[in-house]
């Protein structure tokens, strides 16, 4: 049986670590509540850029941008969303696994793939994968700014109106709840046909400076804020996994005290015994 | 009471503003546009400037600087997505070679003094910032 002391020792740390998840469980939870509300600030505008292309797309049937054209798919650009930082439990692992076996079929298929990363987790894994990186954008922050995915995001589009990739996709955690996130990819260009939304009035506009420079411009934001809004989602994603995560910690470190607990208090009444009976054999002799 | 027109302002990491107005102007790119209950419809692109909302029942008219965005009007809702990024075609070109750069630099040498490239970039944004409000600066006075 290990001694008292080494057995109090490991007590100690132990509590020591239990302090730190505790604390981070709780910077998790407030994060996540401020993530969230985030979340639901973003909603607005893609909702209302959406209709506005609706709007367009009505008005203009004839007029098909290279966004909006499906072409046979040879090569996919990838964007991954992935956390900066880990402790936060299988969140990044299992968005890698479920995109790996997607990325598999490709590979059957024949199909060929770059990516574009966002977040230190998604850069070393792929880093490492050896997959071809062609943009990357990392330490966001807790709270991510659009100019600082601009970059990143253009480099994929100019890619795709080179013809260089025939998909862009976009992998990220759904915020459910705060229990679970669930991997989600989703093809982010050619815009899907399920984005026009129908109409209930209709009416042309006028455009200025013309329909096409408008409708351009307002493509590449609509794609740029749907990966803000990915990236505010899967950081809200982060701070909830990081939450559960850093509970079931501190509740595994509260079982383990609780056991060495009581070896510790065996360990110190056998010593107490064994104490008695030498002074009672030793008083017995004499 | 007079007649008026719904108004929301709205970026990509939030709402800015919204509610009822009797006027609102904005920095369409052809021109200043000054927008009534019952404008016609309009899809615009916004420069860089103010965008000013007149409430009706406060004396002073609310402003909103936007870096540009589009405008979009309907009879009686008027829609600005403003940007919250100073745009501008080069500036976007930049971040794009930015992004590219910090890609390939990860590829091919991991162990690259990570603090230097961070500080690159950001100098390289900075210059970039600092050009693009040069010439909006430049544009106001001509």
């Amino acid at each position: 049986m290990a001694g008292a002391k080494e057995i109090r020792t490991q007590i100690g740390s132990i509590k020591n670590t239990s302090k730190i998840t505790k604390a981070m469980e709780m910077v998790a939870a407030s994060k996540m509540r401020k993530a969230q509300s985030r979340m639901a600030a973003t909603r607005p505008y893609a909702d209302k850029m959406r209709n506005v292309i609706g709007h367009l797309f009505h008005a203009h049937p004839e007029y098909k941008h290279t966004f909006m054209i499906e072409r046979e798919v040879k090569r996919i650009g990838y964007i991954i969303v992935s956390s900066d930082r880990g402790l936060c439990g299988g969140l990044n692992n299992n968005l890698f696994r479920r995109l790996f076996k997607e990325l598999q079929e490709h590979r059957d298929a024949g199909i060929e793939v770059d990516f574009c990363t966002i977040g230190n987790k998604a850069l070393g894994f792929f880093g490492r994968f050896g997959g071809n990186i062609v943009s990357q954008a990392v330490h966001l922050g807790d709270t991510p700014h659009i100019e600082n995915l601009i970059g990143t995001v253009k480099v994929m589009l100019d890619a795709y109106a080179d013809g260089k990739i025939d998909r862009i996709s976009i992998a990220y955690n759904h915020f459910v709840n705060t229990m679970t996130q669930s991997p989600t990819f989703e093809q982010l260009v050619p815009i899907p046909s399920t984005a026009e939304e129908e109409l209930k009035h209709h009416w042309d506009y006028i455009y200025e400076p013309g329909s096409k420079e408008v409708l351009d411009n307002l493509l590449g934001r609509y794609v740029e804020s749907l990966v803000y809004q990915a990236v505010v989602e899967n950081g809200a994603c982060e701070q909830s996994a990081r939450m559960v995560a850093m509970k079931s910690a501190s509740d595994n470190a509260g079982e383990l005290i609780d056991e060495l607990q009581l070896i510790y208090n065996k360990a110190r009444q056998a010593a107490i015994t064994q104490e008695i009976s030498e002074i009672v054999g030793g008083a017995a002799a004499v | 009471m007079a007649m008026t027109i719904h108004v929301d302002i709205v970026s990509a990491e939030g709402e800015i503003f919204s509610g009822l107005a009797e006027m609102v102007y904005a920095p369409a790119v052809m021109g200043e546009v000054g927008i009534a209950p019952r404008h016609t419809p309009l899809v615009t692109q916004l420069k860089p400037g103010e965008v000013r909302v007149d409430t009706g029942n406060s004396k002073e008219m609310q402003h909103f600087y936007v870096s540009g965005g589009i405008l979009e009007i309907q009879p009686h809702i008027v829609t600005v997505l403003a940007d919250t990024a100073i745009r501008a075609v080069d500036l976007d070109e930049a971040a794009a070679q930015e992004a590219k750069r910090r890609a390939e630099d990860a590829m091919s040498d991991r162990s690259a003094e990570f603090e230097y490239a961070k500080a690159q970039s950001e100098l390289a944004e900075a210059v970039a910032q600092l050009r693009a409000i040069d010439r909006i600066r430049k544009g106001k006075r001509s």
